[in-house]
């Protein structure tokens, strides 16, 4: 219940981050989710897309530096208190967060340390999307 | 020939001392045959004790003897930093190590530094250079000079040092930086006259105006400022912020460090100290002698060291020369400020950095993609580096964590291996601009001041 996501390095020029999104929406491949960081003088956007592969080439392609990795999305529990539950599971087990980012008003991203552990540990509790769950959105 | 080097300081014609005034205006005559003789007692010393120079002069069948004037030099071999490198730590000595009193260094070099060493006699010799730089700029025995040149293997600190005590000042070894202490000792003490390199003097110029210090308040009067170049304007900014007149004194390490050659009061150009060091100018492209006022490269064969004879030792600076009488009466010919390099060698912050050890580290790092920037800029008044990486796919990962480390990793070793902080900027893919022939590896915005 892995999801694929596409990370793009950016230096922090005006239209840079349009670029991406202009190329990718023109090969008909859809955002699901983003996320976007930045220091001072460069960024880095994390994409959540419907063809993961086909956009890294063509972000490759028009020289972008890109990196795949893996997350979880998990639909969280649509009630007050919901995230801090998921949370609360993967504190308790030690399993680190490194960061995580909502991409829709339920389905957040989590990336972490150990994503074997966060997944085990998460199933049947939560919903966990897969990569075509999270394309069909 | 008999001239004598006796220290008597008496009234210049531009305000300032000669420290030496016989030698300080030799006639053109008197000059030449000094050289000479002094050119052909170096060219034994030389042939005599580094085995280097035997086999050079050997092979060009060169003899002492054949020296008669000044043109005769052209006949001699150069000598270059790299040999010096490649005769690390004291092959270029000419005298055994007992003999020799005190060994400097020159500053940020990968690999081998290159050495310099002094006998006694050469530290007594350094001393009056800059015991004549010192008077030239008005300073006599009694006043009190603070040194904010480094002290260390770098020449600066120590070479001031040396020759305010022989000229009979009191020195305060203060060396660089901490510029609050810095102005509270030279109102506290009553500093009449200051050395550092020019930028700090610029940084302490600005400092004194920012705690509402004006330059009245302030008790020096003249400042000594080498190890770097610098231009009339920044004279104008330090003369007006510091109420002094700031004077320029040129060196190299390889010479024996600062007091080759000074300005006097008139400021208009500095003196060689022919007595001591030839001077020529040289095509750098042809190496052949160029004629005054044209600007080549800078070369000096020593004439009295003993402990480190050079012959023809090329600066790789770029000046030109005037044999002009000077209104303060030295008879010496002087040269401009430095214009540039004849290599790419980069003056930051007064350590030398040569883009190719900049390059060397980069290379180190098998991340790296081959395309890089350096960018060397002037922030306030303090030299700045830049190195531009791209990042490609290798350095790239997931978090920005990653990438300050990976930052953080190239500005580590840079600073092991130059000692000069750089700031690293990570760049994407194909933003260095690539160039047809030869890559514009460096930037130096600093020009346009």
């Amino acid at each position: 219940m892995k999801v694929t996501q596409l990370t793009v390095f950016l230096e922090n020029r005006s239209g840079r981050l349009a670029e991406v999104a202009d190329l990718i929406g023109r090969a008909g491949i859809n955002i699901r989710g983003f996320s976007t960081t930045e220091a001072a003088e460069y960024g880095i956007v994390r994409l959540i897309v419907t063809d993961p592969e086909r956009a890294r080439t063509l972000l490759h392609d028009a020289g972008f530096t890109t990196h795949f990795s893996q997350v979880l999305c998990v639909r969280v529990p649509d009630r007050p208190g919901g995230l801090a539950e998921v949370l609360d599971q993967l504190a308790a087990a030690g399993v680190s967060l490194d960061y995580l980012y909502s991409i829709s008003f339920r389905d957040v991203c989590f990336a972490v340390r150990d994503i074997e552990r966060a997944a085990e540990l998460l199933a049947g509790r939560v919903t966990l999307l897969s990569d075509e769950e999270v394309r069909a959105l | 020939m008999s001239v004598t080097d006796q220290s008597h300081l008496t009234p210049d014609g531009a305000g300032g001392l000669f420290w030496q005034p016989a030698a300080e205006t030799l006639s053109t005559p008197q000059l030449g045959e000094l050289q000479m003789e002094r050119l052909r007692a170096t060219l034994e010393n030389a042939r005599d004790n580094i085995p280097f120079y035997r086999e050079k002069l050997d092979e060009l069948g060169v003899k002492s003897s054949d020296m008669g004037c000044h043109g005769d030099v052209a006949d001699l071999p150069f000598t270059t930093k790299t040999d010096l490198r490649d005769h690390y730590p004291f092959g270029m000595f000419a005298r055994p190590r007992d003999q020799i009193v005190r060994v400097h260094a020159s500053s940020g070099t990968t690999g081998n530094p290159t050495t310099v060493g002094y006998t006694r006699a050469d530290i007594e010799m350094w001393g009056d250079l800059i015991a004549r730089t010192l008077a030239a700029g008005g300073v006599r025995p009694g006043d009190l000079l603070q040194n904010a040149y480094g002290y260390g293997l770098f020449t600066g600190g120590l070479g001031l040092h040396f020759g305010a005590e022989r000229l009979g000042c009191t020195v305060v070894p203060i060396s660089g930086g901490n510029t609050e202490r810095q102005l509270k000792i030279m109102r506290d003490f009553g500093a009449t006259a200051l050395s550092c390199t020019p930028s700090y003097a610029m940084y302490l110029a600005d400092a004194a105006r920012d705690r509402g210090l004006r330059p009245d308040d302030l008790p020096i009067r003249v400042g000594f400022h080498g190890a770097e170049p610098w231009t009339n304007e920044m004279r104008a900014l330090m003369e007006s912020g510091l109420g002094i007149d700031a004077l320029d004194i040129y060196g190299l390490s390889e010479m024996g460090g600062p007091g080759v050659a000074y300005e006097c009061l008139c400021k208009a150009g500095m003196h060689v100290n022919e007595d001591h060091y030839m001077v020529e100018i040289i095509d750098p492209e042809t190496l052949q002698p160029l004629p005054e006022g044209r600007v080549g490269e800078l070369v000096f064969t020593t004439l009295t060291r003993e402990a480190q004879p050079l012959i023809r030792y090329r600066t790789r600076d770029l000046c030109s020369l005037t044999y002009e009488p000077c209104a303060c009466g030295r008879t010496s010919a002087r040269m401009s400020k430095p214009i540039g390099r004849s290599d790419d060698m980069l003056i930051i912050r007064g350590v030398n950095v040569f883009p190719s050890q900049i390059e060397e580290v980069l290379m180190s790092i098998p991340e790296i993609e081959p395309h890089y920037q350096i960018v060397v800029d002037r922030k306030g008044y303090l030299d700045v580096i830049e190195v531009w990486v791209e990042v490609g796919e290798d350095v790239f990962a997931e978090t920005m964590g990653d990438l300050e480390r990976f930052q953080r990793r190239v500005q580590a070793q840079i600073y092991n291996v130059l000692n000069i902080q750089v700031a690293v900027k990570l760049k994407e893919p194909k933003a260095i601009q690539r160039s047809e022939g030869k890559a514009v590896r460096v930037v130096d915005r600093r020009k346009a001041l």
